[in-house]
Formats: C-alpha cells, sequence, structure tokens
C-alpha cells in the first residue's frame, strides 16, 4: 500500500481513474476534463430543457445514475442503499415523532407535563435507536472501505517491528466515486430529521437526486437538504441569464483546472518525487506551486460544479471566499471547503462539546483544575477530535492525520494568544493599518502552506525534514539560476501561470463588492467577448492532450 | 432573564448584555463561551440544549437565548 497521499494521487492521475477505485478502464469513464464528460454535459442540458418540465428532474437523476453507471454498475448499489436507508430511518423517525405529537395533542388534557415528557423520552430512545442504526451501516461502509486496508498496514508494521512474520494480506477494495460526500450529506438530512429541524421526505424520488445528484459528488460542496430543497426538486424554468452565467463559471472553472492546476503540476511531481535532490528552496518553491496547484484545482472544479447546477437552475451553498485572503488560520478553515467545516462543526464538533460525560467530567474536574481549565477542556477534546477525523476523511494515511493535527494545534494556540493580540492591537493600532493586514494574509499563506506540505510528501519524517530544510538549506540562487527550468516548465510556462495566478487574484478583489459576471451582465457583448476570449485562452494554453494527461481533481479522492 | 445576564457577565464583565444584540455577528462570544453557557444553562435551568439549537440566532443576545431557554422550559 502507498503510504503518500500525493503518491496516491498521482499514480490514479496518470490513469484518470478515481482515486481509492480499482475498478477496470471503460471508455465511459467521466471525468470533469474529459471530451466525454463535456458531451455529456451538452446531452444533459438539451434533454433538461427540452423534456416537459415534470420529468425534467427524473431526467437530471437518470442521468447522475448514468454518470455512476460509467465508473462500474457496483456504484450504483451503494448509492441505492445509501439512498434507501436513508429514506427509510427518515421516514420511520418522521412517523414515530408525528404519531406522539398527535397523540399528546389529542390527550393533552389527560396527560399530567411528566407523562407528556415521558413519551417525548421513550419515542427519543426509539428514534434515536434508528438514527443510530442508520449511521453505523452506512459510516461502518465508508470506514470499511476506507481504512481497512490502512488498518492492515498499520497492523502489519507493529507485528514486524516485534519481529513478527506473519502479514496480513491487503484487501482488494473499490472505493465508490463521491462516497464520502453522498454519506455525509444523506447522514446529515437522517440527523436533521432526528433533532426535529424539518420532517422527512416522503418522496422517495426527492431524497433519491438529493444523493445521487452528480455535480456535487466528485468535489462537493456537502449540500444540505433544507439549502437545496426549493430548487433541486422543483421543475426549472429556463432563464437565458441563469445558463449563460452557468456557463461562464464553468468556462472560468475549466481555466483555472487546466491552465493553472495542472501546469504547475508538472515541475510540482518532479519536485515530490526526491525530496533528497530537491531540499531547501525547492521545497519553499513547491509550496507556493502546490498552493496555486490546489486553489485552482479545487476552486476551478467548485466552479465546474456550481456552474452546471446554476445552467440547470439549481442552487448549491458557496464552497468557499477567497480563503488566500484570511487573516488567521481558524478565519482561512471559514473560507475554505466551507460546507465541510459547517458539517463537522454541525454534526461534531458542538454535539461533543456539549456531551453529557464530557460536560460532568468538565463538572467533577472543576474545582482541582480551575475555570480556565473548565472552560478550555469540552472545546480542545472536541477540536481535537474534529480535525483527527478531517484528516483521516482527507485520506487513510498518516499524513493526514499530521495535517490535522498540525491545523488543530495552530488554530488552539492561535485561540490561547488572541488576549496577548488584542493587547498589542490595542496598543499599536495596527490592526487598523492595511499593510499590518497584508501582513496577516501572507503570514497566514504561508502558515497554510507549510501545513499543506503534509498531503505531498512521502511520510511525515520526510515532510517535518522538508519544511526545516527551507530555513536551513540556503541555496535560494536556484530561483534565478535556471533550475526551475529543468523541472518540466519553460520560462513561457510560468510566465503563463504567472499572469493567470494575476487574473484569479484580480477576479477575486472584484468580487469582493461584486461578481465579475455580474458587472459584465449588463454588458453582454462585453461578456460574450471575454468568456469566449478566456475559453479560448483555455483552448491554446490549456495542459491537456497527448502526452499530457489531464489530471483528476484533488478532492475527487476523498 | 437575570440568571441568564448573570452568566454571561461571569464570562465578560465588560460587555453590556442588556443592550447588546449582535454577541455572535461581532464575535463577542466564541466556541469556549458558546460551550461554557450551555453547560451552565443545562444546570441552572434543568433543561437540554441540544447542539441543532446553536445557531447564531439563538445566542445573539441574552433576549435570544432567554428565549430558547423558555421555550425549552414549555416543552
Amino acid at each position: 500500500m502507498p503510504a503518500c497521499p500525493y503518491i496516491i494521487l498521482y499514480e490514479r492521475a496518470e490513469t484518470n481513474r478515481p482515486t481509492g477505485s480499482q475498478l477496470p478502464e471503460t471508455e465511459m469513464d467521466m471525468l470533469y476534463t474529459s471530451y466525454g464528460f463535456i458531451a455529456f454535459l451538452a446531452a444533459l442540458f438539451t434533454a433538461y430543457y427540452v423534456v416537459p418540465r415534470r420529468v425534467q428532474k427524473p431526467v437530471l437523476l437518470l442521468f447522475s445514475l448514468f454518470f455512476y453507471a460509467s465508473y462500474g454498475v457496483l456504484q450504483i448499489v451503494y448509492i441505492t442503499f445509501t439512498a434507501l436507508t436513508t429514506y427509510i430511518s427518515a421516514r420511520l423517525i418522521s412517523a414515530r415523532k408525528e404519531a406522539n405529537t398527535a397523540y399528546i395533542e389529542a390527550h393533552k388534557k389527560e396527560l399530567s407535563r411528566d407523562e407528556k415528557k415521558a413519551r417525548r423520552e421513550a419515542v427519543k430512545k426509539k428514534t434515536y435507536l434508528i438514527m443510530s442504526l442508520c449511521l453505523i451501516a452506512n459510516f461502518g461502509i465508508l470506514a470499511f472501505l476506507k481504512y481497512a486496508n490502512f488498518t492492515i498496514h498499520n497492523i502489519n508494521s507493529i507485528v514486524s517491528l516485534f519481529g513478527g512474520r506473519g502479514e496480513i494480506t491487503f484487501l482488494s477494495l473499490t472505493l465508490p466515486i463521491g462516497i464520502s460526500f453522498y454519506i455525509f450529506m444523506s447522514m446529515g438530512y437522517v440527523i436533521d430529521v432526528y433533532r426535529g429541524k424539518y420532517q422527512a421526505d416522503k418522496n422517495f424520488f426527492h431524497i433519491a437526486l438529493f444523493i445521487a445528484y452528480f455535480p456535487q459528488l466528485l468535489l462537493g460542496p456537502f449540500s444540505r437538504y433544507d439549502d437545496v430543497k426549493d430548487t433541486l426538486f422543483v421543475p426549472t424554468k429556463f432563464s437565458g441569464r441563469a445558463f449563460a452565467f452557468g456557463i461562464e463559471r464553468i468556462i472560468w472553472g475549466f481555466f483555472k483546472k487546466l491552465v493553472v492546476a495542472d501546469r504547475v503540476l508538472i515541475p510540482l511531481k518532479v519536485l515530490i518525487a526526491s525530496p533528497d535532490k530537491y531540499p531547501g528552496t525547492y521545497v519553499f518553491a513547491a509550496m507556493i506551486l502546490y498552493a496555486a496547484r490546489i486553489y485552482a484545482d479545487f476552486t476551478g472544479g467548485i466552479d465546474i460544479t456550481m456552474g452546471i447546477s446554476e445552467a440547470l437552475g439549481i442552487r448549491l451553498k458557496e464552497n468557499f471566499i477567497r480563503p488566500y485572503f484570511s487573516k488567521s488560520v481558524a478565519e482561512y478553515w471559514r473560507r475554505w471547503h466551507i460546507t465541510l467545516g459547517d458539517w463537522f462543526r454541525e454534526y461534531v464538533f458542538y454535539p461533543m462539546s456539549i456531551w453529557g460525560p464530557l460536560t460532568r467530567l468538565t463538572k467533577k474536574t472543576r474545582p482541582v483544575f480551575g475555570a480556565g481549565f473548565a472552560r478550555r477542556f469540552p472545546v480542545y477534546v472536541s477540536t481535537v477530535s474534529v480535525w483527527f477525523v478531517t484528516g483521516i476523511w482527507h485520506g487513510a494515511s498518516w499524513n493526514f492525520i499530521a495535517w490535522g493535527m498540525a491545523n488543530c494545534i495552530v488554530i488552539l494556540i492561535s485561540s490561547e494568544l488572541t488576549p496577548l493580540y488584542d493587547k498589542f492591537h490595542k496598543k499599536t493600532h495596527l490592526i487598523n493599518k492595511r499593510p499590518y493586514h497584508a501582513f496577516m494574509m501572507l503570514r497566514t499563506f504561508f502558515l497554510m502552506g507549510m501545513i499543506r506540505m503534509f498531503d505531498c510528501y512521502v511520510g511525515v519524517g520526510t515532510t517535518i525534514r522538508a519544511l526545516v530544510s527551507m530555513f536551513t538549506e540556503g541555496n535560494w540562487g536556484v530561483l534565478v539560476d535556471g533550475s526551475m527550468l529543468k523541472l518540466g516548465l519553460s520560462a513561457a510556462d510560468y510566465i503563463i501561470v504567472a499572469a493567470a495566478a494575476l487574473l484569479m487574484f484580480a477576479v477575486s478583489v472584484a468580487g469582493i463588492k461584486k461578481s465579475v459576471r455580474e458587472r459584465l451582465a449588463a454588458h453582454p457583448v462585453a461578456a460574450f467577448a471575454t468568456f469566449a476570449s478566456l475559453a479560448l485562452v483555455t483552448a491554446v494554453f490549456g495542459v491537456y492532450g497527448i502526452g499530457y494527461d489531464s489530471s483528476q481533481f484533488i478532492y475527487t479522492q476523498y | 432573564m437575570d440568571t441568564i445576564i448573570d452568566i454571561l457577565t461571569e464570562l465578560h464583565p465588560d460587555v453590556n448584555f442588556d443592550m447588546c444584540d449582535t454577541l455572535i455577528d461581532d464575535g463577542i462570544l466564541d466556541s469556549f463561551d458558546i460551550v461554557s453557557i450551555i453547560a451552565r444553562i443545562n444546570e441552572e435551568f434543568d433543561v437540554q440544549i441540544t447542539a441543532d439549537r446553536i445557531t447564531p440566532e439563538n445566542f445573539n443576545s441574552a433576549e435570544a437565548i432567554w428565549a430558547l431557554v423558555s421555550e425549552l422550559l414549555d416543552e
């Protein structure tokens, strides 16, 4: 089993396979950056707006299932299991709650307050059991498929450490595409129904579409049922403006992906593959390249997802708000992969922070360790847990666990230092100065860049050595002596990347007040000319075609 | 309501909780505070504030927190 997620990622990239899967290759595979996918999209848009509106959404579900089937029929089995267990559990939970509410309402005069409470408690226990069974079944499947081989790898390592010879054979497992996304989304729905946020949807087709809607399952966002129900389940009237907006965003996504993300991947692969050959400033260069790569790749992919949805008249929640403009790591995580953070906060962090046993333990230890400890203890335990789970969600490897813990440590230290920062800012008034804001943004950018390197190198030790070498090697000359031109990119390529990065930066800045698309909307000819040019630039300068196999999106692997 | 104000004032003595209705929006209460407040409320009022009730709207002011507690007491 390869230990490094980066290697997994790019080994897969070589063959355009969904990461984690060992599916047989078929010509039907549809990644966003394949011609097959473009044809699929054209067929979907045509069918969606040509058929009578009442069958629009069934058509969308059929296309989504076809999308999954293109990765193998087994994909449909997994997603159907999740859809069925989600639908049945939610309905059972809702039915019990409704029946109880109706009974209490009908007998409110005869029932005492305690009797009503007892009935509610009894129903709560039953519905909790139903929810738990659904969660265990689905998360169990995910955990087994995703972590069985990681567990075997660790058991084998421990056994060999103590001189054991026996080795457990790795399992041949197929991780269905998008499973980490759709299981989290559907379990969020079941938890919400259990909590009484809304009632279970009685229409199985709605649940199937919510779970299977294909654009969000490659990279996210993690949609919430109540966020999408108003546009996902109702017929869409064609709107030229919405459709044009969607296509514009798709083009912007392809630009980021093909011109920037896949271009910087070329030197990045070389630098990461030989950490001993490329230490010091090369690590710094890799850090910058990877920052460009992951931003362009992930936000580009989400742009395509959002663009497809806009063109179909479906509203999804935004997943990014200018993350590289963040002034702290905590703020970065409120701007990067927002829907993932929301999910973990709502379904892991807060429930765990106020979890009965933890609260009782805090109360018991308060007299011994004091109020400061009591205030911190539940939040620290929950923060560590959330970052551990976030890390391992990203990949079954120690690299990702180290990555999660590094984020956690920085956030907790920052939180502890907040009073000190506040005093400093009060005294110096720097907080009102723009250059200081720029400094804070750069500080966060480099800090996150360093943490992110745990995604890249083979092993945690190698990553730490590489990061340390950045400060000890002192080989800054490699940036100007032509060494960077020996990594697979020419000077012209670097100029293209720099120009594209500048454009992304300008679009981000302009978007603070109003998005570029909205600014151009009043001038249809200028909008058409701009996006037609962007499409042309992508076609000319995009990294694809013979010898350039476009790689998959990074987040597809999760 | 007075108990709520007392709990909040213990955490941030410098804030006027009678007036402020942007406790979350302005970052006056952080996650540490929210968790402490919930633990104290559960203890003082013998109610159970569950995770789904932790929304900015329910914690933006002392009045909103009191409304949440009142709702739970009525259940």
